[in-house]
């Protein structure tokens, strides 16, 4: 019977140079795999591939050298250990994310809990070519949001407490966008400026500025043949419904558009952003 | 600074992140709950993160002076042991 080459590869097996062999993508999101997983994928690469693993550039881990008679052998002891083999293909990708929000003083939004959900919504559908999700927890964007076709970089809106605030001049300071000025001893915002950075939330002595959790989202981004940075199109989303509301509008906008094997920003190059934008802005006004 | 008693201070102008902050931060250790420590930095990176890493700690910022010199006086309490 001739091989499924691409049944293997819509369930993470990757065909190897040599012939015969796969390289096993595993599911993983956001980087995060337990002890246990990794226990149960140490004793499968060791059993049936060459004794190692390949972190990829996605934040998964594959198994090099799973032999083609041992697939099912090699699929059942991951799933006793917990542990689902990934994706290739024309589908919905590795949703990446930072630690923001878990551990990182620097996190805004809880990065890793917005992939989990992402994951659960879109992981595997297919699509007419893969589809690339990231979510890091600020602008330090450590997860380059900006290279997925849809990425999310988390937020907080500053709201300034003038009765808190002792003046002492930090949020000024540290702001890098330039968005705070004191004057007269009086703090002033620029909303126009401000990039959510929460900078100026973080550092304040006295929680005089407080922070309200936000989205920013880009779309289109693509960082192999033909790079492309994502494209801010919205304004920062207030809460993860809208936000959800925003990722259906976009990745049924690429399912309905795309050509077959066509990147996202090539479908937005074609078709028209503006297209996209009508889109996503009924998706953001609910 | 005549609003604080303070009680000891430490120049961190001397070295760079991560040091900054490790200093402030053995200074802060030797003192006790309450006391106050005038710590010396400088403007730019230091004074944008030392300030934040000693909040996340814990401690009190009572103050941020500015000498108009590229450097800081920041003033905290201490809390906790």
């Amino acid at each position: 019977m001739a091989v499924d080459y691409s049944a293997l590869k819509a369930g993470g097996f990757m065909r190897q140079m040599q012939k015969n062999h796969f390289s096993l993508r595993l599911r993983c999101v956001g980087g995060t795999v337990t002890a246990e997983q990794l226990a149960t994928i140490t004793e499968v690469a060791n059993k049936y591939g060459h004794g190692y693993i390949h972190l990829t550039s996605r934040q998964g881990i594959e198994i090099p050298f799973i032999q083609l008679k041992d697939i099912d052998a090699v699929k059942a002891d991951l799933a006793k250990g917990g542990v689902q083999p990934g994706v290739c293909g024309p589908r919905v990708r590795t949703v990446t994310a930072c630690q923001g929000g878990v551990c990182c003083p620097s996190g805004c939004i809880d990065a890793l809990e917005v992939a989990r959900t992402l994951d659960a919504r879109y992981f595997g559908r297919r699509l007419p070519h893969k589809f690339k999700f990231g979510v890091t927890g600020c602008q330090n964007n450590c997860l380059k949001a900006e290279e997925n076709d849809f990425g999310v970089k988390g937020g907080l809106i500053p709201e300034y407490d003038e009765d808190a605030c002792i003046q002492c001049g930090l949020c000024e300071k540290v702001c890098r966008s330039k968005a705070i000025a004191i004057e007269d001893g009086k703090i002033s915002i620029d909303r126009s400026k401000c990039n959510y950075c929460g900078r100026c939330v973080k550092s304040c002595p006295v929680d005089a500025w407080q922070g309200k959790t936000g989205y920013i989202v880009s779309f289109g981004g693509t960082f192999g043949n033909a790079i492309q940075k994502g494209t801010e199109l919205l304004p920062i989303i207030e809460d993860e419904e809208t936000l959800l509301r925003v990722a259906d509008a976009a990745i049924d906008f690429f399912d309905q558009n795309a050509n077959a094997g066509e990147r996202f920003a090539k479908t937005l190059e074609r078709v028209g952003w503006d297209k996209l934008q009508e889109k996503v802005e009924v998706a953001y006004h609910g | 600074m005549a609003d604080f008693n303070i009680t000891d201070s430490v120049d961190i102008t001397d070295v760079v992140c991560p040091v900054t902050f490790v200093k402030a931060k053995v200074a802060l250790e030797e003192l006790e709950d309450g006391d106050i420590l005038s710590i010396h930095l400088n403007d730019g990176e230091p004074v944008q993160n030392v300030p934040r890493s000693i909040k996340e700690e814990g401690h009190k910022i009572l103050k941020l002076l500015d000498n108009a010199d590229g450097t800081y006086d920041l003033i905290v309490r201490k809390v906790g042991d």
